[in-house]
């Protein structure tokens, strides 16, 4: 992969990818591609990558306005580092693809906006029984040590997704995305055949449309947790009186998690046609719901609900007092 | 007073920097690792439901989910007082074991591996993994790939999914048996991982240990960091990944501690500094005394030559055997040379291949009996050996299995202050009278990379090298020279 920096040629695409505040395993993902990634470095060259290629983020300030062809970007915007990157790779980039949960969606550590830097300082600083802080010091932006100047980012109050940071043109969630679904975004890329702006790269359908277990009545009397229940194996979670994401949640996965018995719990983000993945799931419950009290039953709705999705959600944050 | 930034590499661009500060004679005065980034689980797991944490908590990274998973699934286990079947035990064992064999092949072949196979002095165009390849040729370079596609595709098979698994989110079980038919296809991969981890500790000793001058290099002084070790060992005081007590040895290998999950707060604490967002852990009852080593600081490192040191063998007969080698050849327990985790990672490879045949063919495994009903809930701790070093989770659980609060204590962070220490030593011992050059960096990168550090995992899948960058400045923070390679 060395050589495809080096072996820079006008004609091929010029591609990029980033990560902000993530986990790495959407990189993991996109190595994951096994062989067919040679099928795409033949085609294109790997103009950023900070995974695999020494690009510097001052060689990326250098390089002229749109002249990276698809800039893949995944990880959230937690940091000030974060957001300057977001900016700068949309001003370098003719196309720009949120990558992942943390782009699109925010992801799990978007649910952070339920509290803001203060207190997620307190829980990690001092708090936490294993931690010895009484004076209590926390990281700052800039501190003077003995022998000179140390610098870190800003932590933010609010997490934030890709799109509500700059223009997006594509997005493909998914915690991580599935592989099928990166391949046919790279091929859509490099033949140009590509869907209208703001499309997403996976599919129009639902979780349930991939899921293997069997619709019963649906009728819902009382909810249950996942290891409270007698699974049969082969029976819709919602007919057992599990909460399960898939309806509100868009397919590409397999329904990964139904086929080991465990419910969607969401990753791939809110599905075709539905604004808000939480919204969707909560009116599914309520459609189903013998007695409304049925709803009531619903512990911790929003890391149910929302676990994947808050920061990119109709709520976004919990209100901050003035 | 000179500043050299290290903006190490392209990989750790925001996710990790070391500054080196040089006195008026141009010799190391200090030198600092900084993690520029935090993403407060401890406090957004807060309210969750109980069977979300270890959903949850594997985002906290995309190369060793399993590790999350498994330390929440065991904090469940522990928080609901039930004890997972026989079945699922072995099951979540074995789907850890293999996450080692594709994560430890990973380290050694792509990341440490062009250190020694290819040599610390080959031109810096060939330390990388293509080096390897041209050393070791394609073939084995297939196997390789094979060997830890193998890996992952056993975690996604017990698992539900290779990266962030879901299965064992059950308190007391796992959520899907496995089939005869699985079990087949499993074992045959795993037979041929047994073969791999015999061929790479061979490996190992026709590159490595022929080589007088590798040996060398491992066992000299910027490498060597006097540090207490931590890892958790079965009954009978070997390493084990998936469960035991957890012993603590001293610089000079003897037992200082051993303890259970649940009294892991009466050894450990974690001191806060105000330059970077990584906590630096150490033993509560000796105390922090700053970035020092010796009987007399209470640092302690971590992760495979970690454990190796805190326990007293392996519980396979092949991994045994080159543990007695490893410390015979090395002079002896502890070894304290920062170089020879690569050596002790290979070590662990033929141990989870050793114990990953032993759980695939054991007549339990596809039994049907995998979930035990949980009790009431209350608090737990889970501890786990993840790649990098002893994880630990703990939850406290509301009477509706909501979470009140959560403490986690990453692997790699344990070994923050260590890795600190190593990049000043190997810094120490290479820059002399203001005199920085290419070495320094292949120097400090080798100290730094021999964790296997987590924000730097990812390297794991590219070239191997880590693109680095001396920046260094006068007193007056002008820009004065730049290494680059």
């Amino acid at each position: 992969m060395i050589a495809i920096g080096e072996n820079m040629s006008s004609e091929k695409l010029k591609i990029a990818f980033y990560w902000a505040a993530s986990c790495g395993g959407c990189e993991i993902a996109v190595l994951d591609v096994n062989e067919k990634i040679l099928d795409v470095v033949a085609k294109a060259d790997i103009v950023f990558w900070p995974v695999a290629i020494d690009i510097k983020y001052k060689d990326v300030e250098a390089m002229p306005d749109k002249s990276i062809d698809a800039c893949f970007f995944n990880g959230a915007i937690r940091t000030s580092e974060n957001e300057h990157m977001a900016k700068l790779l949309r001003q370098k980039s003719k196309i720009l693809i949120a990558f992942g949960s943390c782009a699109c969606d925010g992801c799990v550590k978007g649910l952070a906006n339920l509290w803001d830097k203060n207190t997620v300082f307190e829980r990690a600083y001092r708090e936490t029984p294993s931690t010895q802080n009484p004076d209590y010091v926390t990281p700052q932006t800039s501190f003077k040590v003995q022998e000179g100047e140390l610098e870190l980012p800003e932590f933010y109050d609010t997490v934030k997704t890709l799109p509500q940071t700059v223009d997006v043109d594509y997005t493909i969630s998914g915690c991580p995305p599935p592989i099928p679904y990166i391949l046919k975004m790279f091929e859509g890329l490099l033949t140009g055949n590509l869907p209208p702006k703001g499309s997403s790269f996976l599919p129009n359908k639902s979780i349930c449309d991939e899921c293997p277990r069997e619709k019963k009545d649906r009728k819902l009397s009382a909810i249950k947790r996942i290891y409270e229940i007698d699974d049969d194996f082969k029976t819709c979670f919602w007919d057992l009186g599990v909460i399960c994401m898939g309806p509100a949640t868009r397919a590409g996965c397999g329904a990964q998690c139904p086929n080991v018995n465990i419910p969607c719990t969401g990753c791939d983000g809110p599905g075709p046609r539905v604004v808000d993945q939480g919204a969707a799931a909560i009116s599914a419950l309520a459609s189903i719901a013998t007695d409304p009290e049925v709803v009531n039953q619903a512990v911790d709705p929003i890391g149910t609900f929302y676990k994947y999705s808050l920061a990119n959600s109709i709520l976004r944050r919990k209100v901050r007092k003035k | 007073m000179k500043e050299i930034v290290i903006d190490p590499v392209t990989r750790l661009e925001g996710h990790g920097k070391i500054t080196i500060y040089l006195n008026d004679a141009g010799n190391v005065e200090n030198a600092y690792f900084q993690v520029p980034e935090l993403r407060g689980f401890e406090r957004f797991c807060e309210g969750r439901r109980a069977e979300d944490l270890p959903i949850i908590t594997t985002r906290i990274c995309g190369v060793c989910p399993v590790a999350h998973h498994m330390a929440g699934a065991k904090a469940l286990d522990a928080a609901f007082n039930v004890a997972p079947t026989e079945t699922a035990k072995k099951l979540r064992e074995l789907e850890y074991v293999c996450y080692y064999i594709y994560d430890h092949i990973l380290h050694f072949y792509f990341l440490g591996g062009p250190d020694f196979v290819v040599g610390p002095d080959a031109p810096p165009a060939k330390r990388n993994i293509l080096g390897v390849i041209e050393k070791v040729g394609l073939d084995i370079a297939k196997e390789v790939i094979k060997h830890r596609a193998y890996g992952q595709k056993i975690t996604g098979i017990i698992g539900g999914r290779p990266t962030h698994p879901v299965s064992a989110c059950i308190p007391g079980g796992i959520a899907k048996a496995l089939s005869e038919e699985e079990r087949q296809e499993i074992e045959k991969m795993v037979r041929s991982c047994v073969e791999f981890g015999k061929f790479s500790l061979k490996l190992f000793h026709d590159v490595v240990l022929k080589n007088v001058d590798y040996v060398n290099l491992i066992k000299s002084d910027p490498y060597n960091l006097q540090t207490y070790y931590m890892g958790t060992v079965d009954q009978n005081n070997k390493v084990n990944f998936y469960d035991g007590d957890i012993r603590v040895v001293d610089p000079t290998g003897t037992e200082f501690v051993k303890f259970a999950p649940h009294e892991y707060l009466d050894v450990i604490r974690e001191h806060v500094e105000p330059w970077t967002y990584v906590k630096l852990p150490y033993l509560k009852k000796i105390g922090w005394k700053g970035l020092t080593t010796g009987p007399d600081s209470g640092i302690y490192r971590v992760g495979p030559l970690g454990r190796l040191n805190a326990a007293e063998g392996m519980a396979t007969p092949l991994a045994q055997e080159e543990y007695e080698f490893m410390y015979k050849t090395l002079g002896g327990k502890p070894v304290h040379a920062t170089l020879a985790f690569h050596w002790a990672r290979l070590i662990e490879l033929m141990y989870a291949t050793e114990r990953a045949l032993e759980l695939i063919t054991d007549k339990a495994i596809t039994s049907k009996d995998i979930k035990n009903k949980p009790g009431n809930p209350g608090e737990g701790v889970g501890i786990v050996e993840a790649a990098r070093g002893t994880l630990i989770h703990h939850y406290q659980l509301d009477a509706n299995a909501l979470a009140k609060k959560v403490n986690l204590v990453v692997a790699t962070t344990h070994n923050a202050p260590g890795i600190c220490m190593s990049i000043k030593n190997a810094a120490k011992g290479l820059i002399h009278n203001g005199e920085v050059n290419q070495g320094l960096l292949n120097m400090v990168e080798m100290a730094f990379r021999a964790y296997d550090p987590c924000f730097a995992c990812a390297t794991h899948f590219a070239i191997g090298e880590m693109p680095l960058e001396a920046k260094i400045f006068d007193n007056e923070k002008r820009l004065v020279k730049t290494i680059r390679r």
